[in-house]
């Protein structure tokens, strides 16, 4: 078999739960820091972002319906399956970021750590950050989280691997669907990860994931009216105040996360759910009627 | 089917009237001219200019009040820069003492502030007497308690204060406003520089008065007076971390834009158009009551005022019918009357923009109705007005109107009513009227707002937090989740 010839994979993007190449045709041609040539990767157009915002918008309120206990399950699915496509993710990380095979693994394996983290927060950050409110009016008041509804992401060209899976996992388990593009020349890892989210249950368009060239996409990612909030996971200044800027068309919640802290094992918590969260406070008046002060 | 049919009906046709009831205002002091009271003391503004405030209801005006110009701002932002070290390393224990002190200061002098609240803004003093000033007390006592209590708040973080706040704040809750965003900023460790709205400048004086007997430190709580341009002067100061600002959402987005390229945090609490739901299983007498303090409460000056009805088919005759009997029996005039219920309009201009959507209602073809009293002769009145069968895409539905107007919509389903109340850019508030359990908590979960009234309406609580979704902006204000706008949190 030595003479083999090796079958090359094309890489598409992922709208929807399903495997699309970008609408536009067009590709480009990645490189890893060793220059080689990571392969014919769809440069995703407008058109591909404006169908994944109305793929994430139309998954939401479904995702966002379900159990805290079945979004744990679906999140540890994805784990589980990372786990059995280690060697594959190794392989692809080895090529994208060309680090050894030590270093390639411990990031995968700080992958799987993350989703699982946040797979169990599900069922128990409601807890911590809702609560009742001593109101000093004769009312029962509380106020909950909610998720915020659509977040687009978008990766600066240093944006790794683990950088992806932490915003998805925090962004995700709080009800919240996802538009993200990848990072520019982190492409093999964010597709074959769309495979591994397709294959564990997750509802199509919870998780979008397109491939591409920030500076072509970001204006549209932070003027689109039906997104509700952008995560940059990056730190070029410009890039933040122009999204700032842009996103005020209709007060886009920002969120930025740079790289370097996300990779630090502090990022863990649950305040990195909170950031796509609403809080909302419900009142509702008590009956105080006879009796309402005596004991039993 | 059978329409419910209504026999009772007030009758109007008699002889009996209220005596006017007027709160006096003799114990009120209210200076000639006031100045900017930056760094513990009144000093008058650089620009040199001053502007009148005016009585709404008498068009008089009440008092002068300095226009701050940029180098005032500048000052101002110093003294607060320089007071921020000491009083954020103060123990905490001292610094909630200082604001417990504010707190108790107010319920001494509450009648005056209520009455100037009432003069110089419009509103019943029944509203000022009985909401604005004991909330505001109340609110300063609550985060008082917070001071020494931070690290309880965010379990596994390390907090700081952060700097100087710049604070925006509008003329519907003048002090209540003020208390909103001075307690918790100065319980977290920052200083604050406040500008309050330019028609509603006295009662922030009067605080600046109070803080000053206080002996709070010089510098914590400045206050500076003027429109627009002091308020971007503070927004562009490069030397302020965070700007706190209520008000429209036109104004949040270019607060938003113009901080873009800063580091500068920010809270936004803007615009609303709540829906107010009343389902046919809803106690229909409380329910009514509860749309009319919705959307006449403060003359309908609300950001989260109930000012879309949805009533559904089957009781819309009857709901209508209470409605309109309620509408003339409630009482408008003077708002020192501790009978009136309807007070002025805060302003000549905000009158002109509610009569310019009232005519837009004429234009566009609904129909109407008003109480057929007539209004005092003198100052900014504006009948509570009702619009029947309004559609989604109607102006009257769409746009904050911010005054006593009301645009009545029906329904049938849940799904739909739901649909219709998610469909605006904006999201502070809703209310939903019934008498199912399961049915309310439905409603309360699926309505994209950040604060949700069921069987009540236009609640506040220091304890409570308020703020919004979507395009009526973002953090919140009030109880623990309110400490979040003035600490960074790592």
């Amino acid at each position: 078999m030595e003479n083999r010839i090796e079958v090359l994979k094309t890489y598409k993007i992922y709208i929807g739960g399903k495997f699309p190449r970008t609408e536009s045709g067009r590709y480009y041609k990645p490189t890893n820091s060793n220059g080689e040539v990571l392969g014919n990767i769809c440069l995703s157009s407008r058109k591909d972002f404006r169908n994944a915002v109305v793929a994430a918008r139309k998954a939401q309120g479904d995702w966002a319906g379900r159990s805290a206990y079945n979004i744990g399950q679906i999140i540890y699915r994805i784990a589980e399956n990372l786990e059995g496509a280690k060697a594959q993710f190794v392989t692809l990380l080895m090529q994208e970021e060309g680090v050894s095979s030590a270093k390639a693994k411990e990031q995968v394996n700080q992958a799987i750590d993350r989703l699982i983290y946040y797979a169990g927060w599900s069922d128990k950050f409601q807890q911590i950050f809702s609560g009742v409110n001593p109101v000093s009016s004769s009312h029962f008041n509380f106020s909950m989280l909610e998720s915020t509804g659509v977040v687009a992401c978008l990766s600066d060209s240093d944006s790794n691997f683990l950088a992806l899976v932490s915003a998805i996992s925090s962004v995700i388990v709080g009800g919240n669907t996802m538009v993200i593009m990848a990072g520019e020349n982190t492409p093999l890892t964010a597709i074959t990860f769309a495979e591994i989210i397709n294959n564990s249950d997750v509802p199509g368009g919870v998780i979008n994931i397109l491939t591409g060239k920030l500076p072509e996409l970001e204006e549209h990612f932070a003027t689109h009216m039906d997104v509700n909030s952008i995560l940059y996971l990056g730190s070029d200044k410009k890039v933040i105040e122009s999204i700032k800027n842009k996103s005020a068309e209709n007060l886009k919640r920002v969120r930025v996360w740079d790289n370097k802290s996300i990779l630090s094992s502090e990022f863990e918590s649950p305040y990195s759910i909170k950031e796509f969260l609403e809080v909302k406070t419900t009142w509702h008046p008590i009956e105080q009627i006879g009796g309402a002060s005596s004991g039993y | 089917m059978a329409k419910k049919q209504n026999s009772f009906s007030l009758n109007f046709d008699t002889d009996w009237n209220y005596s006017p009831a007027p709160e006096s205002t003799s114990h009120v002091e209210i200076k000639e001219k006031y100045d900017l009271f930056i760094g513990g003391k009144f000093v008058k503004p650089k620009s040199g200019k001053y502007f009148d405030t005016i009585n709404p209801a008498t068009e008089k005006s009440l008092a002068k009040v300095a226009e701050a110009n940029e180098k005032d701002v500048d000052s101002a932002v110093k003294s607060a820069r320089k007071a921020f070290k000491p009083w954020s390393e103060l123990p905490a224990s001292e610094r909630a003492k200082y604001i417990f002190r504010i707190a108790r200061l107010i319920q001494e002098r509450a009648r005056e502030f209520a009455v100037i609240e009432s003069l110089d803004g419009g509103k019943p003093i029944k509203e000022s007497r009985d909401i604005d000033i004991p909330l505001a007390a109340a609110h300063f006592f609550y985060y008082a308690g917070w001071a020494d209590k931070l690290e309880y708040a965010f379990p596994n973080r390390k907090i700081k204060p952060l700097g100087v706040a710049g604070q925006i704040i509008p003329w519907n809750f003048p002090l209540l406003m003020a208390a909103w965003k001075i307690a918790p900023a100065l319980a977290c460790g920052n200083t604050v520089v406040l500008k309050p709205a330019e028609t509603t400048s006295l009662t922030a004086l009067k605080l600046a008065e109070l803080i000053a007997d206080s002996d709070l430190p010089e510098g914590v709580v400045n206050i500076v007076t003027g429109a627009g341009k002091t308020g971007a002067a503070i927004v562009n100061h490069p030397d302020i971390d965070k700007i706190a600002f209520t008000g429209s959402t036109e104004v949040g987005k270019i607060i938003q834009r113009a901080i873009a390229g800063t580091n500068k945090k920010a809270t936004l609490e803007l615009g609303g158009k709540a829906a107010n739901i009343i389902f046919e299983d809803a106690p229909i007498d409380q329910a009514v009551e509860g749309v009319i303090n919705g959307i006449f409460f403060n003359q309908g000056h609300v950001c989260c005022a109930g000012s879309r009805l949805f009533i559904q088919e089957s009781i819309k005759d009857e709901v209508e019918k209470k409605l309109k009997m309620r509408l003339e029996t409630l009482r408008i005039g003077d708002p020192l009357d501790k009978n009136t219920d309807i007070g002025a309009i805060n302003s000549k201009g905000q009158l002109e923009t509610i009569e310019a959507y009232l005519e837009i209602g004429k234009q566009e073809g609904l129909t109407s109705f008003q109480p057929s009293y007539s209004l005092p002769k003198k100052g900014y009145y504006c009948k509570p007005t009702l619009f029947f069968d309004v559609s989604q895409s109607s102006r009257l539905s769409k746009e904050e109107i911010f005054g006593p107007v009301l645009a009545i919509q029906t329904f049938r389903t849940v799904d739909e009513v739901i649909e219709k109340a998610n469909n605006t850019p904006y999201g502070l508030s809703a209310g939903v009227w019934t008498d199912k359990g399961s049915k309310a908590f439905n409603l309360s979960s699926q309505l994209k707002a950040g604060v949700v009234w069921a069987n009540t309406f236009n609640k506040f609580d220091p304890a409570s937090p308020f703020g919004g979704f979507k395009e009526s902006g973002f953090g919140r204000e009030g109880g623990m989740h309110g400490l979040e706008a003035y600490l960074s949190i790592k």
